[in-house]
């Protein structure tokens, strides 16, 4: 029966590769179709080891099911045919093609069974998703896929480093749990942070995601920052230092969003804000924990994707991307803006929506685990994913002042993708019964109590209280804020540009130096050696014989003495 | 423009909004006569956590954003277009 099941993630990537020599409505069925074939390949696999090799004394197993795989390769399949829906009108024929076979990258690092096949899809994710940003055909965006990659492989190397020392140690390539104990795991480690947008790298995100196409951030949204969440939760879970880096991450989303004047950007950096919580929850690593990390990077990939898809009608429909040149759109675009307020609660975990529903098992994990710090933290960073997501977003892009842009809603096929997304978000809070049974643990949580209802609706109308009061203090300009991309956009190219002058300099006094010890020699060989110099010159055979006499003598003289 | 208003564009109705909002606000905090919430830690006791917390840490997230835009903020065309 094994030999039967097909790779879910290899039908999706040679899928992509045979996409762009369609056209037409065969094209448009292909895009909507290959993911929802690969979705029911999917769960046609069945649990534990089912492809098995030996590669190098090794035995891979390049394909493996289990929940948690199962999980994740669920969301990201759907991720793909909805994303694939709403870029039906794209007009790069790259685009999707690359996008899938991204997708079907994160699809095979979920169903990998050892780290050779994780590291292989994992680098294989940074191509697809460099196409991606690359197709989008503009200068901006060839430069930022430029700087992605760089980070992107150099999180790679960093992982095979970790890998091969791993290998080395234990013999094994399997992929399970592992502890920080050892240089191999903290490099694995590193390796997948670099991924989740961990701090000191995170700049990478929303550097890059903004700069793709208005459907091309709606992809990358999805897949790498949620692979890593996954690699984590199989590989570190109960680190208690992801805790902390998670925490960081909540809060650095949320501050640096406050800041932003770019919607997309906005959204670029909540993405590190949300995955910081789910990362918190990893590192909290009960049972509890691990199905909230888990059920929040489902329910996230929704409703960040509804989120970028109404920012993407926005981008495609006005051609601007900024909140000072927006505003009023609520006028002419009233689905976009009831689509995109239906992400904005989401994200912001309002009851009835799908971060209700799964966020919050983090925040009990922690006050089950009696952490009151973290606990705090996480209230405040949720209160915080309102203020900057939540009201943020779709105040200055539908409402504040009445910029006079009356843009039409988007095509068809765009206005669709939304409201999939849309209902799934509103589905999913209210009747969370079926993404329970796909976590990977039992579930013993009940969201709907009065009491959690009720705290969550003070933490969140008062946090919109404050952004309300605190508006003048929030009001967009031109600006942008420093981040860490600074580190290799701006103080690496200024320090290679000073050391190559300095070098250039210093090659340069010493060719000259060199030069004239050179010419000295030169000077000194042909004066010595020349045609009429002395060791050139015809000796008189009585000055060869006193010499002889001279040499002798001295010989003489040194044995005797 | 000869479109026709948007109700939300009736400053009154705003106003309305607004009043709404607050009443809704109060209603949230007076709620918690009627349906206890169990504390999990013993911040939790006092009277209308949730709802000072909530305005409290973001007003001061707001604050802490300020304050280190004085440092870091730069013109969105500090990079340029051809320039990294």
């Amino acid at each position: 029966m094994t030999e039967t099941v097909i790779h879910p993630a290899l039908a999706l990537i040679l899928g992509a590769l045979v996409l762009p020599f369609l056209r037409g409505m065969p094209r448009s069925v292909a895009i909507v179709g290959l993911p929802l074939v690969t979705l029911a390949l999917l769960w046609q696999v069945p649990d534990g080891p089912v492809w098995q090799a030996h590669f190098l004394d090794y035995t891979v197993t390049p394909l493996q099911g289990d929940r948690l795989s199962r999980l994740f390769a669920t969301i990201f399949a759907l991720m793909a045919a909805v994303g694939g829906l709403f870029a039906l009108g794209q007009n790069s024929r790259l685009e999707v093609p690359a996008a899938f076979v991204y997708a079907g990258a994160a699809i095979g690092v979920t169903l990998a069974g050892d780290l050779f096949t994780v590291f292989a899809f994992w680098e294989l994710m940074t191509v697809g998703s460099t196409l991606v940003l690359w197709s989008h055909g503009r200068d901006t965006a060839y430069r930022a896929a430029r700087r992605y990659l760089m980070i992107h492989l150099l999180g790679g190397v960093v992982l095979f480093a970790g890998i091969t020392g791993h290998v080395a140690q234990t013999g094994s390539v399997t992929f399970t749990h592992m502890a920080p104990d050892s240089v191999a795991h903290w490099l694995i480690l590193i390796g997948f942070l670099v991924n989740a947008g961990a701090p000191p790298l995170s700049a990478w995100l929303p550097d890059a995601y903004p700069e793709a196409s208005w459907s091309g951030t709606v992809f990358l949204s999805a897949f790498t920052t949620k692979t890593a969440v996954y690699v984590l939760i199989r590989g570190f879970p109960g680190t208690e230092l992801l805790i902390w880096v998670g925490l960081f991450m909540a809060f650095y989303g949320i501050v640096y969003a406050l800041l932003e004047n770019d919607m997309r950007r906005i959204l670029a950096y909540s993405i590190v804000n949300q995955v910081g919580f789910m990362i918190a929850g990893v590192g909290i690593g009960t049972e509890m924990a691990l199905n909230g990390a888990a059920a929040h990077a489902f329910t996230h990939i929704i409703y960040k994707a509804l989120l970028l898809m109404s920012a993407g009608s926005v981008l495609l429909m006005t051609g601007r991307r900024k909140c000072s040149e927006l505003g009023g759109l609520f006028h002419s675009m009233p689905l976009t803006m009831v689509c995109g307020t239906i992400g904005a609660l989401a994200i912001s975990s309002f009851p009835l929506t799908s971060g209700f529903v799964s966020k919050s098992m983090v925040s009990q994990a922690a006050a089950d685990g009696h952490l009151l710090a973290v606990w705090l933290l996480l209230a405040a960073a949720s209160a915080g994913v309102f203020l900057h997501a939540g009201i943020k977003f779709p105040w200055f892009v539908f409402f504040q002042k009445d910029s006079g842009l009356r843009p039409a809603e988007p095509p068809a096929s765009m206005r669709w993708a939304m409201v999939v997304y849309a209902f799934l978000c509103i589905a999913l809070g209210v009747w969370p019964e079926p993404l329970y049974a796909l976590l990977p643990h039992a579930v013993k949580y009940e969201p709907y109590t009065w009491a959690h209802v009720l705290a969550q609706l003070q933490l969140l109308l008062f946090s919109g209280l404050a952004f309300f009061v605190m508006l003048p203090y929030l009001k967009r300009t031109l600006t942008i804020t420093l981040d860490t991309d600074w580190l290799w956009r701006r103080l690496l190219p200024a320090a290679a540009t000073r050391s190559e002058a300095w070098f250039g300099a210093a090659r340069q006094a010493l060719s000259a130096g060199a030069g004239h010890v050179g010419n000295g020699l030169v000077g000194m060989v042909i004066r010595q050696a020349g045609q009429d110099a002395r060791l050139a010159r015809t000796w008189p055979t009585r000055s060869m014989a006193l010499w002889v006499l001279v040499v002798l003598l001295g010989y003489l003289l040194l044995y005797y003495a | 423009m000869d479109e026709k208003p948007h109700w939300l564009d009736e400053p009154r109705n705003v106003r309305r909004l607004w009043r709404g909002f607050l009443v809704v606000l109060v209603l949230t905090v007076l709620a918690q006569w009627l349906v206890p919430l169990p504390p999990h830690f013993e911040i939790e006791s006092v009277f209308g956590f949730n709802a000072w917390f909530g305005f409290a840490v973001c007003a001061a997230m707001i604050v802490f954003a300020k304050v280190l835009a004085l440092v870091l903020k730069r013109p969105d065309t500090y990079y340029g277009k051809r320039d990294d």
